[in-house]
Parts: structure tokens; C-alpha cells; sequence
């Protein structure tokens, strides 16, 4: 899955990410999953356009907040939870949980829990792409407070001097938790990347057509040896930066502020857009909810039902080639 | 086997894995155009899509290495010199060598960190005379300080066709340095020590640049009777347990020769280890000579006060014989 042009499916993507973002949250409220969770709720728009623009061969990083473009890239529900729920059938086998997950053979090289890294690490897949001669581009998401993060900026250098096929994406939803972008960032987000020698584009995040349209003519343009690009989405989070067992963080955004977000709401849009042209597929917008509706559920029952890993695992797989005694353990008897 | 300086023999190493395998490439600040030695010549034999000068952003080309690394290539990171990998610290502690564990086994990231440049003794001051591969090890990275030009080879190798991280700490004390090494692409065997001197009264467990030290303290002890055995960890992570246990049961003493921090370092990892492992055996304590926990100072009488060499060895060596 990857690569589509068509808005129904756009509106399945969509509606997936969000029903999976409300039950991950609903499973972090009954201390099913343990560790924090960044829902992605409200920026739906961005992954699902830009990944829509992408061949399942094509290459993506993501962030802390990475379910969205996990699942927009083609990462199946059941062993996102799983992992989410720290089981051995979860795409890291527990190991890494929902900052971490990754599928090498859907492109996707991974969440990431540390803002900017993994814009290098996609200009390296891509340069990989280039000097093979494959036509594959990388596209690392990011967010707004990324764009303060010397890696990022190094990044946006490597990928023009080099000429990669690389589309930087940047997540604008206008924070990094509580700090507002008006009061962090000099300059303009858009101007910063053409100051680099980047194409820069600012699109609107909450329109996934808009998303698509822009992501798909510079895709298309790397692909044929254009090089890089810099795409910003302006894009909102209906929720709080992230949560976790044992509570909520405290959001300082006014109820104004969200209340404005959520009237721009992407999945209501495209489906209106729907309604008044193409139309749905039989059965209507609600066979599409009630088909993610089952998707989801079973999904958690998959993870619920799967074991967690053995103790005497807690060591595997640091290393490729591993030596006698090495790793060490932790005491000696 | 002909003759070969250490920083020839890496070179040596970096053509022959390069005419290999078409997917080892080597990235670096300046390495173009022949003007370092350990480089020079290899963009003439494999071209600029292989020999790749960075621009001065040691974070992005470390992170750019690593994405490159898991795309199944097997990057060589040249880092000028040895405390230049603090910038880039992000990319090799909590990527490199985390995402292979948290990634569940889907991945590997064979890259090699070649670290130039290290160690003090050169009036290059406090940000440019550090030895810190303590900070890799500690951080799980692979870590291998040859002290030999073969080994320089051998170790090179080896570090380019791990499946993982892998750092390669040169001292520059070491690049003229001459020795016999072989012409063929043998790749020496991580977690394996030598012994560069046998001896039965006391083990020298040296490190690096402190092999050659060791060796000369190992000369004038030899003259009072004293038989000194140099062992050679050559891999500091992982690291040859076994073959340093072998050296202690027969001598009972052991000195350890390690030049970096003393506090938390690398010379009071292995103390602990032998404490636990070999407490039976040893016949005396177990001493360390490392630098002092300071700052490399600058000129000269202060910067070799607070470094290891052979004198502070041989006294140590004495104080365990008598
Ligand atoms: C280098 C780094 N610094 C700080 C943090 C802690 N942190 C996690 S998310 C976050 C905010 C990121 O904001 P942004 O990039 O705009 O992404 P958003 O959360 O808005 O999606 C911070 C400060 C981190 N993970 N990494
Ligand atoms: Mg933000």
C-alpha cells in the first residue's frame, strides 16, 4: 500500500489513523499500553497525502509522533499495536515500542525519539538510491521545532550539495509541546529552507488533496534527478503534545485556539469533498467506518492475544556478530 | 610481507575493501585530492561517488552514514580527528548503536567510525588530544585500537565487514610507525589479544599507543631480572576476557596501561574484571596507569605530567615485583 490517486481511499487512510490514534489513547487510559504515546489526531491530512504520493519501494523517517505516517506508509494496525502493547509480534518485537516503530520492507526506516535525527539518515538512503541508479526517494518527516535542530539544517545542506532525491517534510502544527513557533523560530520556516538552496513550498496541511498535489510534483521531480525539496504543512494536534499511564500532560493552548483547529478538520472536509463529487462506493461513507471500525478492533485483539517477550531475550539483537560473553550481562555469580 | 607505516597499512586496508565490495564508500572532511595520507589516492582509483569530502557538519554526515548503512551500504566515517565524533555524538550513541536492539533485529547498520587524530603529546590542547573510545565502549559501541601497522590492516577490515557499528581509534603517536604486514585481505579477529612479549613475573595490559611503552618498560626491567609480559587487547568492545586471564593466572600481577580517563575508565573496567575473574590468582594489587583526570593542558611540562608513558609504567611494574 502507498501510491494512490484515489480520494475514497484517501478518506480510508484517513479514517484508520484517526480510529487508531482514539484507541491507542483509550489503551494508554487503562494502562494496557505502558509507555508515552503522540497522537496524531488532527494532522492526518499530511501523512496520507504525502505517502499517497509514494511507491511502496520509496523510503520515509518519522518522528515521535510517527503512527500516522507508519500507517499512511502501509504499516499494518495489528502488529503496530502489538508493539505498542510491547508484544513479541510487534514490528520491533517489543523492543522499541511507539517511538520507535519501523518496517524495513515498506520503506519505513523507523520512528525516531530524538527531534531532526532521522532527516540525515534519509539523505543517506537516498544517496544509497542515487549512486545505485534506483529512481527511489526519501522523504523524512519532521516537525516544526525540528527546524531548530543543527542535524536538520546540516541536512538541508548534504541533500542540495549532493543533489538527492529527498522531500523534506515538515509538520508545521504551530508547536513543540508548549512553545509556540511565533517564539521560537526567526525568520520564516519556508524562507529558512530556500536560504539552503531548497525549492520551498508552504501548503496547506489540512487539505490532503493540497498535500497530495504538492508531494506528488516534487516526488516527481526527484525521482527524474531533480533533487531536493522542502514542503512545509500547516497543520494542527487536537491534543495535548503527548500522554501516558498515570495522566495527561497539560495543554496551555487556548480552548479557541483548538476549537478553530477542529472546524478545519481534514477527514470532514474530504469527505464532504466526496459527497458533493465523485461520490462514495456503495455502502456509502459508513461501510468505509464500519470496515476501519473492524480493522481496528481486530487489530488490538491480535496484540492482546499475542505473548510478550521472554526474559531471557532481554539481550538479543544489539549486535549482528556477537562473541563469546558479549553482550556482557549484568552481574556474574 | 613487506614493510609498511601504520597509516600506510590503513590506507591498504581501505583500497583493498573498496575493490572488494562496491558497497563500502568513505566519507570525510577533506579526504579528497590525496593530501591525507590514510586516504590518499583512493578518489583517483574509485571516484567522487565513492570518496566523499563532507562539508564540516559531523552530525548530518554521521546521521547521512548510518541512513546509507541500513539502505545495505557499508560506510567508512572519517572524523579528522578523534574529538570531532562530539558533535556527531546524537548520531552514533542514540542511533548507531541503539537502533539495531530497538529495531528488533530488522536491520543492521554496518558502519565504520575512523577516528583520526587521537591522543595527546602534539601541544594540540585540551579539544584536540583526546583518546575516547572509553565513551564508545560505554555507549556499546564495537571499539578496536590497533597498536600495530598489521593490525591497522587487519582491524581495518574487520571493522568495514562487521554487520555493525564498529570504531577504529588511531593514535596519531602511532602513523609513522613500522612493521611487517601481510598483502593479502585477512581480517583479524575482534576479541582477540596478543601477546607482544611473554614474560612470567608481570602482565602490562596496554593499550594503543602504550603497546610501544610498554614494550620499551618491558626492555628495562628485563635488565633487573624483571620479565615483563606485554598483552595487547588490540578490540577494547568486545573484549578477549579469556586470553587476559590466561596472562594474569601465570604472572599473578597485572599493570594496566590506558590512556585516557582514569575515573570510570576503560583501565578500571578491565581492573574489575580481573578482580571478579582472576581474584584467586593475583599475587598483588591490580594497578592502573591512565592520565590524570584533567583537561589536556597545553604546554608542554604540564601536558606530559599528566600523561601515561613508559616511566610511569616501569615504576608501576616495579612496585608490584619487589
Ligand atoms: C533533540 C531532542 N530535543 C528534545 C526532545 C524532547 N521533545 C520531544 S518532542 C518535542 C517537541 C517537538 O516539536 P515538533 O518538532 O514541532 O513536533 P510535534 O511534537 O509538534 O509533532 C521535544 C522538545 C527530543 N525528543 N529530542
Ligand atoms: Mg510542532
Amino acid at each position: 500500500m502507498s501510491e494512490s490517486r484515489d480520494p475514497v481511499e484517501w478518506y480510508r487512510r484517513m479514517r484508520r489513523l484517526r480510529r487508531f490514534e482514539m484507541r491507542a489513547a483509550e489503551l494508554v487510559g487503562d494502562g494496557e499500553i505502558n509507555g508515552p504515546v503522540h497522537e496524531y489526531i488532527g494532522e492526518e491530512a499530511v501523512a496520507v497525502g504525502v505517502c499517497a504520493a509514494l511507491r511502496a519501494d520509496d523510503v520515509i523517517t518519522s518522528t515521535h509522533r510517527g503512527h500516522g505516517h507508519i500507517l499512511a506508509k502501509g504499516g499494518a494496525p495489528d502488529r503496530m499495536f502489538a508493539e505498542l502493547l510491547g508484544r513479541e509480534s510487534g514490528y520491533n518485537r517489543g523492543r522499541g515500542g511507539s517511538m520507535h516503530i519501523a518496517d524495513f520492507d515498506l520503506g519505513i526506516y523507523g520512528a525516531n525519539g530524538i527531534v531532526g535525527a532521522g532527516a540525515p539518515m534519509a539523505c543517506g538512503a537516498a544517496f544509497t538510491f542515487k549512486v545505485r541508479g534506483e529512481d527511489r526517494v526519501a522523504v523524512p518527516f519532521f516537525g516544526d521545532g525540528a527546524m531548530n535542530q543543527g542535524v536538520l539544517l546540516e541536512s538541508f545542506n548534504l541533500a542540495v550539495i549532493l543533489h538527492l532525491p529527498v522531500i523534506f517534510a515538515c509538520e508545521n502544527n504551530g508547536y513543540a509541546i508548549t512553545s509556540s513557533i511565533r517564539e521560537m523560530l526567526g525568520g520564516d520556516l519556508a524562507r529558512r529552507a530556500e536560504g539552503f538552496g531548497l525549492p520551498a513550498q508552504s501548503v496547506d496541511g489540512m487539505d490532503v488533496c493540497a498535500v497530495h498535489a504538492a508531494s506528488a510534483a516534487a516526488v516527481e521531480r526527484a525521482r527524474a534527478g531533480g533533487g531536493p525539496a522542502f514542503l512545509e504543512f500547516r497543520t494542527a494536534r487536537y491534543s495535548v503534545h503527548n500522554i501516558a499511564t498515570g495522566g495527561r500532560m497539560r495543554d496551555n493552548r487556548s480552548e479557541e485556539t483548538l476549537a478553530q483547529a477542529r472546524e478545519r478538520d481534514p477527514i470532514e472536509r474530504l469527505a464532504g469533498e466526496i459527497t458533493r463529487g465523485a461520490g462514495w462506493e456503495p455502502g456509502g461513507r459508513d461501510a468505509v467506518d464500519d470496515e476501519i471500525e473492524r480493522e481496528i478492533e481486530g487489530a488490538v485483539g491480535f496484540a492482546r492475544n499475542s505473548p510478550r517477550p521472554r526474559a531471557e531475550t532481554a539481550l538479543d539483537y544489539m549486535y549482528a556478530d556477537t562473541y563469546p560473553d558479549f553482550p556482557a550481562p549484568g552481574w556474574e555469580h | 610481507m613487506r614493510e609498511l607505516t601504520y597509516v600506510q597499512a590503513l590506507n591498504e586496508a581501505l583500497r583493498q575493501a573498496m575493490t572488494e565490495d562496491d558497497s563500502v564508500f568513505m566519507i570525510g572532511e577533506n579526504i579528497r585530492g590525496g593530501v591525507r595520507a590514510e586516504t590518499a589516492g583512493l578518489d583517483d582509483a574509485f571516484g567522487p561517488e565513492r570518496v566523499l569530502d563532507m562539508p564540516i557538519s559531523e552530525a548530518a554526515f554521521t546521521g547521512f552514514a548510518n541512513g546509507a548503512a541500513l539502505a545495505g551500504m557499508r560506510p567508512v566515517v572519517e572524523f579528522q580527528v578523534a574529538s570531532l565524533m562530539f558533535p556527531a555524538f546524537d548520531q552514533i550513541v542514540n542511533q548507531a548503536a541503539k537502533l539495531p536492539l530497538m529495531l528488533g533485529g530488522q536491520a543492521h547498520i554496518p558502519v565504520t567510525f575512523l577516528l583520526m587524530g587521537a591522543g595527546a603529546g602534539g601541544g594540540r590542547a585540551g579539544q584536540h588530544s583526546d583518546n575516547p573510545y572509553t565513551f564508545l565502549i560505554h555507549a556499546g559501541i564495537k571499539t578496536v585500537v590497533p597498536s600495530t601497522p598489521a593490525d591497522a590492516k587487519g582491524l581495518m577490515l574487520a571493522a568495514i565487514f562487521e554487520d555493525d557499528p564498529v570504531a577504529l581509534v588511531v593514535n596519531s603517536n602511532l602513523l609513522g610507525r613500522t612493521g611487517d604486514v601481510p598483502a593479502g585481505g585477512e581480517r583479524a579477529r575482534l576479541a582477540k589479544g596478543a601477546v607482544r612479549r611473554a614474560g612470567k613475573d608481570v602482565t602490562v595490559c596496554a593499550v594503543g599507543h602504550l603497546v610501544p611503552a610498554a614494550l620499551e618498560a618491558a626492555g628495562r626491567l628485563a635488565e633487573d631480572g624483571i620479565e615483563v609480559e606485554v598483552w595487547d587487547p588490540r578490540s577494547l568492545l568486545p573484549f578477549d576476557k579469556e586470553g587476559l586471564a590466561a596472562s594474569v593466572a601465570k604472572t599473578g600481577r597485572l599493570v594496566i596501561a590506558d590512556d585516557s580517563a582514569r575515573t570510570c575508565g576503560f583501565a578500571a573496567e578491565v581492573a574489575g574484571l580481573v578482580a571478579e575473574r582472576c581474584f584467586d590468582s593475583l599475587r598483588g594489587p591490580i594497578k592502573r596507569v591512565t592520565r590524570a583526570d584533567v583537561t589536556v593542558p597545553y604546554s608542554t611540562p604540564i601536558e606530559q605530567a599528566m600523561l601515561p608513558a613508559a616511566d610511569e609504567l616501569e615504576a608501576a611494574v616495579r612496585t608490584l615485583a619487589a
